[in-house]
């Protein structure tokens, strides 16, 4: 069937399966590969996705039923080829990573997080990201990436203020 | 010796720099290849422990849209070699594809390719097999038993491996000790399980007869036993290093996943993906790790210290062979720990049973072995009433007695392992520390300290195979680098490997950066292909900041040497004359060449150039494990890995009586790795591996009913720890550089998941002493430890 889906603020229309995914019509027929698979029932957070601004686990939907809603991959996350974006520099930063598998939907969660909450505790970033596992870093680092983009944010926008 | 050296790049602050692609979801992995004309395979299952394959009929499968072939096991074994077994075990044979009989539930019966994935699957639900159930043994013990139903008959038994070693004078010192005992501890089935799963893209290119394979593959020799195994040239295999890996901490090691890609791509001349699925890669993957049972004697004296130790280790290898022997001679290199031990009777055995087939795990055995270790040391305080710590502190070798030979023949190159507990212990203020307990303790809590102190052995060779394998002389395990200045005199290198997450190109870029006193930065890593790359091994054995640090460090001075002697002969001097600074040569008159001008003279003036030199800039090293080089001594001796690094941790545990459920307040390690090349990394790789170590302890296994059936089908079953599980660690870090490698530096990429299931342990066994509760077997589940604990309390209660 055909569907359109908005994708990092554009649109494309594809032809898929009914039960495609959406994780695989993003890897697959958009060719976004930054959502990756790790478990495809629901645990593991590897395919991570905002839809509408929120984390959403994008082995559990099916593609279809993601049309009228505003997605967003990792892709979106760098302003422009090459350069990074504040919380994706703060990962890099403080090593917030090792092989990168799980790092997208890291990144997304993070992001969603610091939209509602521009200083979280550590407790909040450890609730916050408790739905992404992350098999190599222990989460250490991660936590230190998003506190420290939460400090360069807040930064951020104070100037933006000025 | 524990003068941290100066350097620029090395050990400083610096970023990894493989994080930028990462961060931006612009790492390559294996499932983001999209080759035309791309064919896809499922896998279809035995749904059996034990049984004969009576009939097999495709027909359904095979008129399914998209499907191309089904092929299974019979037609497989005719073309392909069996895959390689470590120890010499000829009939014990293993085939991608079950051949005739099936040996343990899920494995792999038969491939059906197809257009999609999708169309796979359906299509693998279609292929109709018939088995006939056979006999089958899935405890070690019984399986050890000459009575157990062989898991291949034509092997005679069950028994893969039975050796005892004897290093020292053991009945001796047994004998002369005040006080004996013995403790059993079991390490139960898990594994490193990475987020990604195995995935391989295979592609015959009939017209170049190569054999071009993308995997996300962290294994040694990889493209030498695909050639075996598919019958082709060495140099028809051409693996492709340039593949991110998304974890993989030793079990990324799907060889018969590739070869049947390779045969499926071969015989149907179109590229073929095989990519599991996570109950594929928990149950057939043939992924598992260590299943142990420890029965140790301890000899010891009145005043703390540990003479002699006996230990029979009995492994559950799973249905094949594969490398899982192995296992259990790598502790042979630190089967001591930190510990002056005299003498050690080890008893090695390994045994076949119809459980699924394991692959090296992180720290190869090691972090079982210490669990046992250490279990044996809480032991011996007890039975002594000493303080934990300080018997540790009795037993441990000294700084000067370094470089120390243990009993079983390696030596070890260098620690400090008081002064790294005195560290832990002041930072944790050990009193308060204790009151803490105490207080949590006297407020209704079980509480409880752990204490671990364990060795990371590091530079992997593989000594255990020559070992455990006489067929097998094996003593060269070798790691290269290359570096090219080209004409513009900029610097590429290249390395000749995947990587599953250690940095490898910041650690090259690094190391060449300090030596050739260039920013890393402007250092360009590439990674070669099998058939372009110079020897290597991988980065197995916490090898590669040794190895491939050595390698780039030895590659880069060779530069600088050829420079000196270019520069020299402008000079007119001696190369020894020619000083190097920031790749300016300058001779003792004062007299320069700048980079570029030097560079101009390799690549542009032959005229210029001495007798004998090669234009242009490159050069390669390979370079030799340190130490390692002899085969073992008739009597079971030999120098395993040549790098030792040391952690202690010291924890604080809760738990809930009700829950069963264990936290942890407290966490901190010291660890010395000797001198750290990028911090940031080898702080990863630590709270990783105490995380990964927290999950082996409390959380992950793979359990096996009755029947064989594996019960763990999902991430729901098996679990991983979240940030909710994983504490805060607190790091204390010391340097006791290596005199055996270049910069000093030591192995980490196992630290933290060496010790950390040994101190949760302790710490949970301390907990719940009061109760008269003892846990000697890991994973201790939540469910185990509130049933043990509500058991414990009705007991005391009647
Ligand atoms: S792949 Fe979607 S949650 Fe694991
Ligand atoms: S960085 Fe490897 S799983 Fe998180």
């Amino acid at each position: 069937m055909k569907i359109t889906l908005h994708v990092n603020a554009g649109e494309r229309t594809v032809d898929v399966e009914p039960r495609t995914t959406l994780l695989d019509c993003l890897r697959d027929e958009l060719r976004l590969t930054g959502a990756h698979s790790g478990c495809e029932h629901g645990v593991c957070g590897a395919c991570t996705v905002l839809i509408d601004g929120e984390p959403a686990r994008s082995c559990l939907m099916f593609a279809p039923q993601a049309e009228g809603y505003e997605i967003t991959t990792v892709e979106a996350m760098s302003p422009a080829p090459g350069e990074l974006g504040i919380i994706q520099d703060a990962f890099c930063a403080a090593h917030g990573m090792q092989c990168g598998y799980c790092t997208p939907g890291m990144i997304l969660t993070a992001h969603a997080l610091l939209k509602h909450n521009p200083s979280p505790t550590r407790a909040e970033i450890v609730e916050a990201i408790s739905g992404n596992l992350c098999r190599c870093t222990g989460y250490g680092q991660i936590v230190e990436a998003i506190e420290l983009a939460a400090q360069r944010l807040r930064g951020a926008n104070t100037e933006a203020a000025r | 010796m524990n003068e941290r050296p100066k350097f620029r790049f090395v050990s400083a602050d610096r970023r990894v720099r493989e994080d930028r692609r990462f961060v931006a979801g612009m790492g390559k992995y294996v499932g983001d290849i999209a080759e035309a004309g791309m064919l896809h395979v499922a896998i279809v299952h035995a749904p059996y422990t034990a049984a004969k394959i009576v009939s097999f009929d495709a027909s359904r499968a095979l008129a399914m849209p998209g499907v191309v072939a089904v092929v299974e096991g019979e037609e497989l074994s005719t073309n392909v070699e069996p895959l390689m077994n470590g120890l010499d075990t000829p009939k014990v044979q293993r085939y991608p594809l079950a051949v005739k009989h099936v040996r343990y539930n899920g494995e792999w019966v038969a491939a059906v390719v197809a257009q999609t994935r999708a169309q796979a699957e359906d299509a693998a639900e279609c292929v109709d097999v018939e088995y006939e159930p056979l006999p089958f043994v899935i405890d070690a013990e019984e399986a050890y038993r000459p009575s157990s139903p062989p898991v291949h008959a034509a092997h005679g038994s069950n028994v893969l491996l039975d050796r005892t070693f004897n290093w020292g004078e053991i009945d001796e010192d047994f004998a002369a000790s005040d006080h004996q005992l013995s403790l059993r501890v079991t390490w139960g089935r898990s594994s490193t399980v990475p987020l990604e799963t195995f995935g391989v893209v295979a592609m015959w290119d009939p017209w170049a007869e190569v054999m071009d394979v993308r995997a996300s593959i962290q294994m040694p020799k990889y493209a030498d036993q695909i050639a075996r195994a598919m019958r082709l040239p060495g140099n028809a295999v051409r693996v492709h290093y340039d593949i991110d890996v998304g974890g993989s901490y030793g079990v990324k090691r799907g060889i018969k996943h590739t070869v049947l890609a390779c045969y499926l791509s071969m015989k149907l001349k179109q590229p073929v993906r095989l990519i599991e699925d996570r109950l594929e890669n928990m149950s057939s993957g043939d992924a598992h790790g260590p299943d142990r049972i420890f029965d140790i004697d301890a000899a010891f004296n009145r005043d703390g210290i540990v003479r002699s130790m006996k230990m029979r280790a009995l492994d559950n290898a799973g249905a094949y062979a594969g490398r899982a022997p192995f296992q259990l001679g790598k502790p042979i290199g630190a089967i001591v720990g930190p510990y002056k031990i005299n003498s050690v009777r080890y008893h090695a055995v390994s045994v076949t049973s119809n459980k699924a087939v394991q692959e090296a795990v992180r720290g190869f055995g090691q972090s079982p072995t210490n669990y046992a270790i250490e279990t044996m040391m809480d032991r011996v305080a007890e039975h002594l009433g000493m303080d934990r710590v300080e018997i540790r502190r009795r037993n441990f070798i000294r700084a000067d007695e370094f470089p120390y030979l243990i009993p079983s023949g390696t030596r070890y190159d260098s620690g400090d392992y008081h002064t790294v507990v005195d560290k832990v212990m002041k930072h944790v203020d050990w009193p308060a520390f204790v009151a803490e307990r105490d207080r949590l303790r006297a407020n209704g809590a079980y509480a409880g300290i752990g204490i671990a102190a364990c060795l990371e052995p590091s530079g992997g060779n593989s000594s255990f195979e020559p070992l455990l394998n006489p067929a097998n002389t094996t003593t060269t395990w070798m790691e290269s680098c290359r570096i090219n200045v080209d004409a513009l005199g900029n610097i590429t290198a290249t390395i000749h490997t995947t990587s599953s997450g250690q940095g490898h190109e910041t650690l090259a870029s690094t190391v060449i950066g300090e030596v050739l006193e260039f920013d890393p930065d402007s250092i360009r890593i590439v990674r070669t292909d099998s058939l372009t790359s110079l020897p290597g091994n991988s980065p197995v054995g916490s090898r590669m900041a040794v190895m491939l640090g050595g390698s780039c460090y030895l590659a880069a001075n060779k530069l600088k040497k050829k420079l000196k002697a270019i520069a020299a002969h402008q000079f007119d001097c001696a190369p020894e004359d020619v000083d190097y600074v920031q790749g300016v040569l300058r001779a003792k008159d004062g007299r320069t060449l700048k980079w570029a001008e030097m560079v101009n003279i390799a690549h542009r003036n032959f005229h210029l150039l001495p007798e004998d030199c090669e234009p242009g800039l490159e050069v390669t090293n390979v370079y030799q494990v340190p130490t390692g080089t002899d085969l073992p001594t008739a009597d079971g001796r030999v120098q395993m890995y040549p790098c030792h690094s040391f952690e202690f941790h010291c924890i604080l545990v809760t738990i809930d009586p009700d829950t069963g459920k264990v936290d942890i307040p407290r966490y901190v390690i010291g660890h010395d790795c000797g001198t750290v090349i990028n911090p940031h990394i080898v702080k990863g790789m630590t709270l990783g591996g105490i995380a990964h170590g927290l999950g082996a302890a409390l959380m992950e296994e793979f359990v096996y009913d009755g029947e064989g059936q594996m019960m763990a089908q999902s991430f729901m079953d098996y679990l991983l720890p979240s940030s909710h599980e994983v504490p805060q660690v607190e790091i204390v870090h010391h340097c006791t550089p290596s005199p055996f490698t270049v910069m000093g530096q030591k192995g980490s990429g196992e630290s933290g998941y060496l010790g950390a299931p040994a101190a949760i342990s302790g710490a949970v066994n301390d907990a719940v002493r009061s109760l008269g509760i003892r846990f000697n077997r890991l994973p201790m589940r939540m469910t185990a430890i509130s049933d043990a604990i509500a058991e414990a309390k009705s007991k005391q209660s009647n």
